[in-house]
């Protein structure tokens, strides 16, 4: 994003994150009674559950927020948004805000889930498929389900690490799944990009 | 019993070589019995999953799901689609909602759907494979077919995440969801009370997290056992890989022994309705369901 573009907020990040954030206008009907704070399943490793999260964007602590590692520690598991009093869309308030700070370049450098999900984006634009749940399990299960679970025996630990320390890619092994029209798609990708991108002020 | 159609949306993980390929074998030989047909949406793509947002945004997202919607208005019009992935069916339902309750999204995910050459109208429902059978078929036409009753056998049965929440599946409470219970038993088999049941087991952070996922794959594991399961079953490719695969490497990290068969709902349905073990897709895991290879061997 532009200087301009998030000057106009600095004085107001909880209207940023309205406009720019993926269902962030519904942070401020967060009423702070606590309940999606015990609902994370990786409860201890968010540094600032999901309530706090929502009281610093009103206290306008941008930087904390959009650098905390917090958001990257969910799970999509829902646990939240079906207690929510408020009915809040937490899980998409997560997910937008962590995709806002990627955006933005502020998300903690690499983070596993962030690069990871990096990955696994990139791999299914690239053909419109996955060729697996996730690229890694692609990694793994390339020639079936039976061999890859020795494959994955054998290499889970290395083979993870060397992924995350990307002395490995994934995405060279990964095989000829793909949608017939790339084309269309790759070019359907674009325009919805090139729309959110200007809706959501970051620069072409 | 009336046929039944459906648009199949199946999703990257029930692919040739992917991880839940067994899955859509068992799904195939069940629908098969209960003459149900699905037929592949064509050229469908990847719904995104949940994991997508990270670098795919809103849009990018909801234009991938619509336009699976738009491939199954356009080639099979008035059919409702069906998926067997959890994440799938929520991912496309979530786009769904959002797109018909938006005129500014609905108009927005057009304009990118056309450069695909495509449109969305919204007159495609999306469905699971579980509301399929419970919903429209019901538990007695599931019963029907039953000839080798999964007797003795005891089942925990793992819901998970992501048919259970936010939507879940006929009207079910969160807590306790009991569909999957009520199919056990529908093909014979006892489905023992487990406290895990909508535990999350990380889902798509057992990659990027692996420490914390296989402390929740663990609870769910060791509770399933704690009940006196033999056998745990679930709705949900990820789930079924997270809680099959990670068994052996908590093991070796702990010192336990964790050993359990980790099964689709569609399976033990095959093997109840007098399917081979390679029709129900039992060749397919690392953990092997021993007594049901041995019930369809009967
Ligand atoms: S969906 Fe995300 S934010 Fe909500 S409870 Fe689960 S992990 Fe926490
Ligand atoms: S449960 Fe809802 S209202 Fe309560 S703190 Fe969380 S977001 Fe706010
Ligand atoms: S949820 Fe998974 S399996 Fe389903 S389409 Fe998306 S990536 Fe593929
Ligand atoms: S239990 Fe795990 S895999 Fe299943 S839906 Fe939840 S997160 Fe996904």
């Amino acid at each position: 994003m532009s200087e301009q573009a998030t000057a106009r907020y600095t004085n107001d990040f909880l209207k940023e994150v309205e406009k720019n954030v993926e269902e962030g206008h519904w942070v401020k009907m967060c009423m702070q009674c606590g309940v999606c704070a015990g609902s994370c399943p990786l409860g201890s490793a968010w540094e600032h559950p999901p309530q706090e999260i929502f009281m610093m964007i009103r206290a306008g602590k941008r930087e904390e927020v959009l650098t905390s590692d917090s958001m990257w520690m969910c799970t999509s598991c829902y646990n939240c948004m079906v207690r929510c009093p408020r009915q809040l869309p937490i899980t998409h308030i997560m997910h937008g805000l962590a995709n806002y700070a990627h955006r933005l370049g502020l998300a903690p450098k690499g983070q596993p889930t962030r690069e990871t999900a990096t990955l696994f984006w990139n791999n299914l634009i690239k053909k419109g498929r996955v060729n697996e749940l996730t690229f890694s399990l692609a990694l793994y299960f390339k020639d079936g389900f039976v061999q890859g679970i020795k494959n994955a025996l054998n290499m889970q630990s290395i083979g993870l690490g060397l992924v995350m320390a990307k002395r490995l890619n994934p995405m060279e092994i990964l095989g000829g799944h793909g949608v017939k029209d790339q084309a269309g798609l790759k070019a359907m990708i674009a325009k919805a990009r090139e729309i959110e991108d200007r809706k959501k002020g970051f620069s072409a | 019993m009336a046929k039944k159609e459906y648009a199949f949306y199946p999703g990257c993980s029930s692919q040739k070589g992917a991880s839940a390929s067994n899955y859509l074998t068992s799904v195939n030989a069940m629908c098969d019995k209960l003459d149900v047909t699905i037929t592949e949406i064509p050229d469908w793509n990847c719904c995104g999953a949940s994991i997508g947002y990270a670098e795919g945004g809103e849009l990018p997202r909801l234009a991938l799901s619509a336009r699976n919607f738009a491939l199954a208005e356009k080639h099979m019009p008035g059919k409702e689609m069906v998926a067997t992935c959890a994440a799938c069916w929520l991912a496309q339902r979530e786009v769904k909602e959002r797109i018909d309750h938006s005129e500014v999204l609905l108009k927005e995910t057009n304009e990118a759907l056309a450069a695909a050459g495509l449109q969305y109208q919204g007159t495609t429902p999306i469905r699971h494979m579980v509301e399929v059978l419970i919903e429209d078929l019901g538990y007695d036409a599931l019963k029907q077919p039953v000839v080798k009753p999964l007797e003795g056998i005891k089942f925990a049965g793992y819901v998970g995440c992501q048919t259970n929440r936010p939507f879940g599946i006929d009207g079910e409470s969160f807590e306790n969801p009991v569909y999957l219970d009520k199919l056990v038993e529908t093909v014979g088999g006892e489905a023992v009370p487990y406290d895990q049941k909508v535990t999350c087991c990380g889902g798509a952070l057992a990659f990027s997290e692996p420490e914390k996922s296989q402390k929740q794959i663990r609870d769910i594991v060791e509770s399933a056992y704690d009940h006196g399961a033999e056998m745990i079953v679930t709705p949900c490719p990820l789930c079924q890989a997270n809680v099959e695969i990670y068994q052996s490497e908590i093991n070796k990290k702990h010192g336990t022994k964790l050993n359990m068969p980790v099964l689709y709902y569609s399976q033990l349905m095959t093997v109840a309705y007098g399917g081979t073990a390679k029709e129900a897709g039992l060749d397919g895991h690392l953990i092997r369901a021993k007594r049901l290879e041995d019930i369809t061997k009967k």
